[in-house]
């Protein structure tokens, strides 16, 4: 510990912390528009800045380190006004238009603007950069002229996702974050992943906003059947202003039906399907001598990834659709079919944390109804857009339950919100259909938590099965690379690409990492509360196997449910 | 007056780029003497030298050699800053080309002192066609064994190797020439951590200016008081100068620190050409305060220049007429810095360009005192809060000039014609990595 004074008040701190840590134990917030929690130290925009007594200029407060007898100063007319000018700076290049922003009321420079009372006319002529928004992508609109320049998205691509499409380009006032060779988004690598969306301080990248097609199809008279993913229930009170990990699954069906959805569905259903088809997958694969380690395919960041940088190893991939994918068939076949509805009428719309998933309904490959499964993914963030525009106060609202047939999915489903869920559902299914015992302990902890790689071993009758689990996708880079190499003798890997799982996903409110813990807590909780917690043991399960499907990997199944991989690579070429 | 060669002793001799020639002229004695030093000794000495960083800071020498000597590690790395890119200035190239040598000893010197093993010298893109040149010096060097292993058969091994980047003039910032040398965007580092202790490619690094280093292997064969005795008090040793603008000579010159400012622009340089006034000087390159006629007796050595709100920089003397105009002067000088900004923090990539759009309109007669005030409150943002010295300098030559020149900033406001400035335009076009 090291003596310190910090705007006049004495304080013992840890040696090595930064100025900007000690200020927050005095109870001060020295603004920042480049730091990031959970990101390294940046130190470029430099509205930190602090005095620092025997240092002549202003020093950045996020990368400053304290030392024994140090007196700052956080807040003096000096600093204030060398921050007021630094805002002025930006503000001179930078789009005026707050009333209109996707960022309006959550961007950052906003919100330090109005505590440094940013209210004289700028100095400095205005000018923006004069590019094109990029709207090409499905998941991820990137307006260029409002970028800060802070760095964070590039390392997040760069660095944690190992994508590689956001770097500088150019020099001085003419720098900005571009995609390569000047290329759009949708002709990069970018997986659609969404993670430079949750770090981007200002409105430079957002997600791309399909509200208005919601609508749309309502005017013209559809039937609008939605499905809601397991982590989009604990986020989405969070969205609306509540606290991180508030579960508000009934209120959201309440607040759908308002809205003007017709029939609200559990994807949870359609995570129990995937692990049905997928688990029956893996003991093929295993009895029969198939391509192991086999890696899942329900994030279809991972896979656009995999399809990109490891296009020939696309057999790995379970064949299985993702949840959405499912569900999006299943609802244009079977409950069409069910409900009397001609599927031509059925806008098929999906509530995700994810931003890839955008990407992943448009795939060619998923058609399989004869339609488009999924219409439209709505993210959690869009989702409660609507619900702020109807003006539905979400905290007050009463439960509704999930429309049937759908409505029931398994503690199991749940799980797939976080990282290693997949695999727990998997392994709870897995182990009861080869053995034929009942699980006892079916609280798999070594693929729980956030350690980077997650590895298990489970005795199944003498087979021992082992597992690993990944959770973004630089992870997913090294364990494919093991797994290239022939040293990943596993039998099945669960990859996310998302830190943390969906509930870090991208379509989410914006996270750090201490939100994404208390959301997880939450998704576990559920799993415990619920009656079913194993996919196998879903009533809609059965039912849909004895009504329509027959059997995991029927015929049927492979034609709804499954799918294939393409390769990628071209897209990395100049 | 008479320049006093040190630097330049072998400025005329023939073939210096041969080893053998250089030890004829008593070149690698220095090395030969530090090599009997155990490191602690060697940053004595360079602590007595007194020897401060000729590349534009002044810091002293033995203090950054003995951050890095402090510093734990088995891997450290000397590094020259060959990136000479202050406009104008030319020193570093004379000593490359002239006595490559004495660089490459000094480079060993401070090895020796903290236990490096390799060396780089980042060249400047510009200078590429000394590649040639420091390969056959180096080779030839290897081959008399005063690099490589075992130099002159101690146990100390010390090797260079010669790096360049794209011509970036940040790069010549010394955290911006390591991202440099590693492959990267050549962008500065926020400090700390320090170069000292984490440096080229993470490791403890010295890094120091071409004439820095030409000056230790003389303090290490002609000894501390000899080099004491040359220069002033708190600069010892000679400094080279370039000087450059409207005087008759123009060239490199090397003197004692100390030496007037005065006497090297009409002494030594016969005054100013053309029979036109001198109207203002700035040193220390495009960074450098722009000062009056009535300033420029002055002793030029590290304190004194500091001492007056400019630096002593790299030694460059701009000396400017009176055909010019002093704003004209100054928005050279900015179009330079946005052009050479890197674009990492916000004061230098949005400043600097804010400043010449200022100053370009106060030029053209269409600026208003509060325009003078923006840019004064602009420049001192720049200087406290950028991230390096790029961002820190674009303000010097904007504040000195305005408390220097007041009355013609003064006499440009709402008029709408300054015969000297150049022809009007609208604010320059800034193309693309040009």
């Amino acid at each position: 510990m090291i003596n310190i004074n910090i705007d006049g008040i004495d304080k013992q701190v840890e040696n090595g912390i930064t100025i900007l840590e000690a200020a927050k134990l005095i109870h001060v917030n020295i603004p920042t528009l480049c730091h990031h929690e959970d990101l390294t130290i940046k130190s470029v925009c430099r509205i930190c800045v602090v005095e620092v007594n025997g240092q002549n200029l202003l020093q950045p407060a996020c990368s400053f380190p304290v030392a024994e007898g140090m007196i700052i100063k956080t807040s003096t007319p000096r600093i204030i006004k060398a921050r007021k000018n630094i805002m002025e700076l930006i503000f001179s290049h930078h789009p005026q238009d707050c009333l209109n922003c996707n960022k309006n009321r959550t961007c950052e420079l906003q919100s330090i603007a109005e505590e440094l009372n940013m209210s004289n006319p700028i100095r400095y002529e205005v000018e923006t950069r004069g590019k094109e928004i990029d709207t090409s992508s499905p998941s991820i609109t990137f307006d260029a002229n409002k970028c800060i320049l802070c760095g964070r998205c590039i390392e997040v691509c760069n660095t944690i996702q190992t994508v590689g499409v956001l770097a500088k380009e150019n020099r001085g006032y003419n720098t900005v974050v571009a995609p390569p060779y000047g290329k759009s988004l949708i002709d990069t690598a970018c997986v659609n992943c969404g993670q430079c969306v949750q770090v981007c301080p200002v409105g430079a990248l957002t997600i791309h906003d399909d509200i208005n097609l919601v609508y749309k199809n309502k005017l013209k008279g559809k039937i609008l059947v939605a499905q809601i993913a397991p982590s989009s229930r604990t986020t989405i009170a969070e969205a609306l202003g509540a606290e991180p990990g508030t579960v508000s699954t009934a209120r959201i069906v309440t607040a759908m039906k308002m809205i003007g959805f017709d029939y609200v569905f559990d994807t949870d259903f359609s995570a129990d399907l995937t692990i049905m088809e997928e688990g029956n997958e893996l003991l093929k694969r295993i009895t029969t001598g198939g391509v192991l380690p086999m890696m899942t395919s329900c994030c279809p960041g991972w896979v656009k990834f995999c399809e990109t940088f490891y296009p020939k190893y696309t057999d790995h991939l379970s064949t299985a659709k993702s949840p959405q994918q499912m569900f999006g068939s299943v609802i244009k076949t079977y409950f069409a079919d069910k409900a009397g509805i001609d599927p031509e009428n059925i806008f098929s719309c999906s509530v995700m944390p994810c931003t890839a998933k955008k990407f992943e309904c448009n795939r060619p490959e998923m058609k399989a109804s004869g339609y488009q499964d999924v219409d439209v993914v709505l993210t959690v963030h869009e989702l409660s857009r609507m619900i702020k525009a109807a003006g539905i106060d979400f905290a007050q609202l009463e439960d509704t339950p999930f429309d049937d047939p759908f409505g029931l999915g398994s503690g199991a489903g749940e799980l797939f919100a976080a990282t290693g869920g997949v695999m727990e559902a998997a392994l709870r299914t897995v182990y009861e259909v080869l053995t034929g015992k009942t699980l006892e302990n079916i609280e798999f902890n070594a693929v729980r938590g956030f350690d980077g790689l997650k590895e298990a071993q489970i005795d199944m009758n003498g087979t021992i099965v082992k597992v690993a689990v990944v959770h973004s996708l630089g992870e997913a880079r090294k364990i494919m690379d093991r797994v290239i190499s022939g040293q990943a003798d596993y039998h099945f890997i669960e990859v996310m690409a998302c830190p943390g799982g969906c509930i870090g996903g991208g379509g989410n409110p914006i996270r750090n990492w201490k939100k994404v813990e208390k959301r997880t807590v939450q998704v576990y909780e559920q799993d415990k509360n619920l009656s079913i917690r194993k996919s196998h043991d879903s009533p809609a399960i059965k039912m849909i196997y004895d009504e329509f499907l027959s059997e995991p990997l029927s015929e049927k199944s492979h034609a709804l449910l499954h799918t294939k991989y393409v390769n990628r690579q071209d897209i990395l070429r100049i | 007056m008479e320049e006093v060669h040190i630097l330049l002793r072998n400025k005329n001799v023939e073939h210096m780029i041969d080893a053998s020639v250089s030890m004829k002229m008593g070149g690698y004695d220095g090395l030969r003497n530090a090599l009997s030093m155990d490191g602690a000794k060697v940053i004595e000495t360079l602590k007595e030298s007194g020897l401060r960083g000729r590349g534009g800071a002044g810091f002293p020498t033995w203090l950054k050699t003995k951050f890095a000597y402090d510093a734990p590690g088995d891997s450290k790395v000397v590094v020259c800053n060959a990136d000479e890119g202050e406009p104008g200035t030319n020193k570093d190239r004379v000593l490359l080309s002239s006595d490559p040598h004495s660089i490459f000893e000094g480079m060993a010197i401070v090895g020796k002192a903290i236990g490096a093993d390799r060396g780089y010298i980042y060249l400047r893109a510009e200078y590429s066609y000394l590649f040639p040149l420091l390969a056959t010096a180096l080779k030839s060097a290897r081959n008399l064994n005063v690099l490589g292993n075992n130099i002159l058969g101690s146990d100390f091994s010390f090797d260079i190797e010669v790096r360049s980047g794209a011509g970036a003039y940040v790069c010549g910032e010394e955290t911006a020439l390591f991202e440099s040398i590693e492959g990267k965007r050549g962008e500065p580092r926020t400090r700390p951590p320090f170069p000292g202790t984490y440096g080229l490619f993470g490791l403890p690094t010295v890094l120091n200016n071409v004439e820095t280093l030409a000056n230790i292997g003389p303090i290490f064969s002609n000894g501390i008081e000899w080099f004491r005795s040359i220069g002033s008090e708190n600069s010892p040793g000679t400094k080279l100068f370039t000087v450059i603008g409207n005087v008759e000579k123009r060239g490199v010159f090397e003197f004692p620190m100390g030496v007037n400012l005065k006497d090297i622009i009409y002494e030594v340089c016969g005054g100013i050409a053309g029979g036109k006034e001198l109207l203002a000087v700035q040193t220390g390159g495009s960074s450098g305060a722009i000062i009056n006629p009535g300033q420029i007796d002055i002793p030029l050595d590290i304190d004194h220049v500091a001492s007056s709100g400019g630096r002593l920089g790299c030694g460059t003397i701009f000396v400017i007429d009176d055909s010019n105009c002093v704003l004209d002067i100054v928005k050279n000088t900015l179009e330079f810095f946005t052009n050479e900004s890197c674009g990492k923090c916000i004061p230098c990539r949005e400043g600097g360009v804010q400043l010449l759009k200022l100053i370009t309109k106060i030029s053209q007669g269409k600026g208003y005192v509060r325009d003078i005030d923006t840019m004064i409150d602009l420049s001192i943002t720049m200087r406290e809060t950028a991230l390096c010295g790029l961002g820190h300098s674009t303000a010097i030559p904007v504040m000195t000039s305005i408390s220097n020149f007041r009355e013609i900033y003064d006499k440009h406001l709402d008029k709408d014609y300054c015969p000297k400035c150049s022809p009007k335009e609208e604010t320059p076009e800034r193309g693309l990595n040009d």
